[in-house]
C-alpha cells in the first residue's frame, strides 16, 4: 500500500478526533494507574522486574473486585532510560490519561524530572525505589529504603565482623555522592575510620588503578555504592586480583539490578548487602507471592529485589488508601495514606510515615553465596530517620522540595 | 618498589585494554573509512557469545578464542553484504546506518536473551603476587593477547597477499579493480576481519566486565577517541593512541581519582587533535602501518 499525503492527513486527524473520546471513556469507567519505568536501554535491568510486579499488583487488585466497584486500568510507559521521556510521559499520564496515580522513576534524576510536573497537575505520585533520602513533598510518597534504614544497619554489622577501617567506592552522580556522605557519617558514628572515598563515572570499566589504591590503603573492608552495568566490572576485577578473600565488600546497591547473576559464584561469595527485601524472607505472605509469580512467569522469572517488591507494595498501599478514602480523589487518598496506613506485604509491614511521606519498613542484611542471598540479620519497623531530620510535612504540608540536592551539609546535617 | 611494579602493571593493562577494544575499529574506521557506531555492539556480541556458549557447556577458552571472533566475524560479513556495501565513500551515511544497526542489535539481543543473562564464568588463571600487592593473571594474559593480536594483524597486512591487496584496495579501489582484484570481495573480507577482531576483544573481556545488551555504549566513545587520536596508520596509530591516552588515564586515575582520570583522557585527546588534526601518525611514523 502506498501512503499518500492526503490519506496520511485524514488518518491522523481521525486519530486525533478519536483520542479524546477514548480518554473520556477511560475516565468514566476505569480507575487509571500509570507506570513509567525504564523497560529498555541501560536501566532495563532495574525496570523489567519492576514492571512485572506492577502488572501483578494491578491483576491482584482487579481479581479482588477492583477498587470501589471499578476496574483499575494500567497504563504502562517505557521511558527508555532517557530523562526527557519521563517528563513527556508524566505530562501525558497526568493531563492526557488523567491518571489517578502515577508510579514512576528509577534513578533520582528521573524522579526529580517528573516530581514538579506531577505536583503541578496535582497527580498523586509514588516513587518505589531505594534512594538517598531527602524528598519532602506532600504529593510524593517514597516507599523505598533510604540510607538511615540500610546504610545505618549494614555499617555497624560489617564493622563488627570485619574491622573499623573503611574504603568507599561510589557512582559519580547524586545518589552515589549523597549515599557516600551517609556512609562516612555512619562509619564515624560507629567509631570507624574512612580511609578514602572514590567516585566513578557510570561508564568506567577499568578499575585497576583503584584496586592498587585499595591495596595500598589496606582497609578492613570496602563499601560500594556503584551503579549500573559498567560498574559490574569492579567486582569481577576485584575478585580476579584475589582481593575478595582478603578485603570483603559490603554494598547498598549490589543486587538491585540482580548483579549477583552477572558475576560468577566465586566472584560474589561473601558480598554483604542491606535492603528492605530479599527473596529468602520466611513468611507465608512472601512464599505465596513468589509461588504466584512463578506460576505467572515460569521458572525463569526475574529474581525479586527491593525495587521489584516495593513496586508491588507501593501499588497495594495506594489501593488500600483508595479503599479507606472511598474515593480516588487526590486529597482524601493522601490523607488516608498519611494517617499511618500500613500494608502487610511480602517484605513485612510497610507503614507510611506521615511526617515525611516515606515508609517505616523491615530492613534485612543479606550475604551472597552461590549467586543467592541468605538473610543474616533483620530489623523490624525501621523509620526513615534521615529524611525525618529535615522534613516535617505535618507542620508544613505545602512543600515540594528535594532537600539533599546539594549534599548533606547544605541540608544542615553534619 | 612493589607499589611501582603494581601500578606500572595496571598502567600497561589499561593501555592494552584500550588497544584491544580499538583495534577492530581501527580496521573498519581507520582503514575502510566506515564510521561504525555499532562497534560497541560488536564487542557486546562477542561477550554474549562467550556467556551463552559457556552456559551451554562450551569450554571457556574455545568460546573466547574461537567462537567469539567466528560468530561476530560472520555477523560482520552479513552486515557488510546487507548494509555497508551500499555506502562506501559516504561516511555520514555509514554513521546513520550503523547507528540504526547498533539500536537493532541491542533490541535483538534484549528480546532474545532478556535484559540480563546470568553467567557462571570467572576469569581463568590465578593471581600474581607482587610483594604486598596482587594482580589478576588473566590481565597479564590479556596484555599478551593484545600484543599477539597486533603482531598477527601486522603480519597479515604486511606479509600476505591478501594484506597487500587489501591495502591497495583501500588506497585506490579503481586501480585495484583495473588490475583484476575483486574489490567487493576484499571489502567484505576486510570488514569481516575487523568485526572478528572486535568479537575476539569482546569475548576476551567477557570474564572481567559486565555483559549486558547495552554495555556497548561504554566502549564506543573511547574506541573512537583512540583511533582518531592515533591517526591514519591503523596499527602504529592505535598503539600510539592507546599508549598516550591509556597512560594519561591510568596515571591521573591513580593520582587523583577515576573522574579526573576520564577528564584527563578527554582533555589530552582535545589538545592532541588541536595540535595534530590528523592524529599522531599524521605527523610521526607516517610511513608506518
Amino acid at each position: 500500500m502506498t501512503l499518500s499525503r492526503r490519506h496520511f492527513v485524514m488518518g491522523s486527524s481521525a486519530l486525533a478526533l478519536a483520542a479524546p473520546a477514548t480518554i473520556a471513556r477511560a475516565q468514566s469507567d476505569n480507575i487509571v494507574f500509570a507506570s513509567i519505568l525504564d523497560l529498555s536501554g541501560g536501566l532495563d535491568i532495574y525496570g523489567a522486574p519492576m514492571a512485572e510486579t506492577t502488572r501483578m499488583a494491578i491483576e491482584d487488585i482487579n481479581a479482588a473486585g477492583g477498587l470501589l466497584g471499578r476496574e483499575v486500568e494500567l497504563k504502562m510507559y517505557d521511558a527508555q532510560s532517557t530523562i526527557q521521556f519521563y517528563t513527556q510521559f508524566a505530562t501525558q499520564a497526568a493531563a492526557g490519561d488523567r491518571a489517578d496515580t502515577v508510579h514512576a522513576g528509577i534513578t533520582s534524576a528521573s524522579r526529580e524530572a517528573i516530581r514538579p510536573t506531577l505536583a503541578r497537575f496535582k497527580t498523586l505520585y509514588f516513587y518505589n525505589t531505594q534512594y538517598e533520602g531527602g524528598v519532602c513533598d506532600y504529593n510524593n510518597f517514597c516507599t523505598g529504603s533510604t540510607p538511615a534504614q540500610t546504610v545505618a544497619k549494614i555499617v555497624p554489622h560489617a564493622m563488627n565482623k570485619w574491622g573499623k577501617k573503611v574504603y568507599i567506592v561510589a557512582a559519580d552522580y547524586n545518589y552515589g555522592q549523597i549515599t557516600a556522605q551517609w556512609m562516612q557519617r555512619f562509619v564515624a558514628e560507629n567509631g570507624g575510620e574512612t580511609l578514602d572515598v572514590e567516585f566513578f563515572p557510570l561508564d568506567v570499566t577499568n578499575f585497576g588503578p583503584t584496586i592498587n589504591k585499595i591495596q595500598t590503603a589496606k582497609p578492613d573492608m570496602v563499601i560500594s555504592a556503584l551503579v549500573g552495568g559498567a560498574h559490574v566490572s569492579f567486582y569481577r576485577q576485584y575478585a580476579a586480583a584475589g582481593m575478595l578473600s582478603e578485603i570483603p565488600i559490603a554494598s547498598t546497591t549490589f543486587g538491585v539490578g540482580n548483579e549477583q547473576k552477572l558475576i560468577s559464584a566465586e566472584e560474589g561469595n561473601g558480598i554483604m548487602a542491606s535492603y528492605g527485601y530479599f527473596e529468602g524472607i520466611d513468611t507465608p505472605a512472601n512464599k505465596d507471592f513468589l509461588s504466584r509469580l512463578e506460576a505467572k512467569l515460569g521458572a525463569d522469572r526475574p529474581v525479586i529485589n527491593e525495587l521489584a517488591i516495593r513496586s508491588y507494595e507501593g501499588a497495594m498501599l495506594w489501593a488500600a488508601a483508595v479503599r479507606e478514602a472511598g474515593t480516588t480523589d487526590r486529597d482524601p487518598v493522601i490523607e488516608a495514606l498519611r494517617s499511618g496506613l500500613s500494608y502487610e506485604g511480602p517484605s513485612g509491614a510497610v507503614t507510611i510515615d506521615g511526617q515525611t511521606n516515606h515508609c517505616s519498613m523491615n530492613v534485612y542484611i543479606g550475604e551472597l553465596a552461590d549467586q543467592e542471598w541468605s538473610i543474616v540479620d533483620s530489623f523490624e519497623n525501621q523509620p526513615p530517620a534521615d529524611t525525618q531530620l529535615v522534613c516535617d510535612l505535618n507542620q508544613n504540608p505545602n512543600q515540594s522540595t528535594f532537600l539533599f540536592e546539594n549534599g548533606l551539609a547544605a541540608a544542615g546535617i553534619e | 618498589m612493589d607499589l611501582f611494579v603494581a601500578v606500572t602493571f595496571q598502567l600497561v593493562y589499561g593501555i592494552a585494554n584500550l588497544a584491544l577494544i580499538s583495534l577492530g575499529l581501527a580496521i573498519i574506521f581507520g582503514m575502510m573509512r566506515v564510521i561504525n557506531l555499532a562497534h560497541g555492539e560488536f564487542l557486546m556480541l562477542g561477550g554474549y557469545t562467550v556467556v551463552v556458549a559457556t552456559n551451554a557447556g562450551v569450554n571457556i577458552w574455545v568460546a573466547m578464542l574461537i567462537l567469539a571472533p567466528l560468530v561476530v566475524g560472520v555477523i560482520g560479513v552479513i552486515v557488510e553484504r546487507v548494509i555497508i556495501r551500499w555506502l562506501y565513500g559516504r561516511m555520514v551515511d555509514t554513521l546513520l546506518a550503523t547507528w540504526g544497526l547498533s539500536l537493532l542489535l541491542i533490541g535483538l539481543v534484549t528480546s532474545i536473551f532478556g535484559a540480563s543473562t546470568a553467567t557462571t564464568i570467572s576469569p581463568p588463571l590465578g593471581i600474581i603476587r607482587i610483594g604486598d600487592y596482587s594482580a589478576s593473571g588473566y590481565e597479564l594474559f590479556l596484555i599478551g593477547v593484545t600484543l599477539v593480536l597486533f603482531l598477527a594483524v601486522f603480519a597479515t597486512l604486511k606479509l600476505t597477499k591478501l594484506g597487500l591487496v587489501a591495502r591497495g584496495t583501500m588506497q585506490n579501489p579503481e586501480m585495484s579493480s583495473a588490475l583484476g582484484v575483486s574489490t567487493t570481495k576484499i571489502y567484505m573480507i576486510t570488514f569481516g576481519l575487523g568485526a572478528a577482531v572486535t568479537g575476539l576483544a569482546g569475548g576476551l573481556l567477557a570474564p572481567v566486565t559486565g555483559v549486558l545488551p547495552t554495555i556497548g555504549a561504554t566502549y564506543i566513545a573511547k574506541a573512537f577517541i583512540t583511533v582518531i587520536s592515533g591517526g591514519s596508520a591503523i596499527l602504529a596509530g592505535t598503539a600510539a593512541g592507546s599508549i598516550l591516552l591509556g597512560g594519561i588515564n591510568g596515571i591521573f586515575s591513580f593520582l587523583t581519582g577515576p573522574t579526573l582520570g576520564e577528564v584527563a583522557l578527554l582533555v589530552a585527546a582535545i589538545i592532541l587533535l588541536r595540535l595534530m588534526p590528523r592524529g599522531i601518525t599524521g605527523r610521526f611514523f607516517r610511513k608506518s602501518l
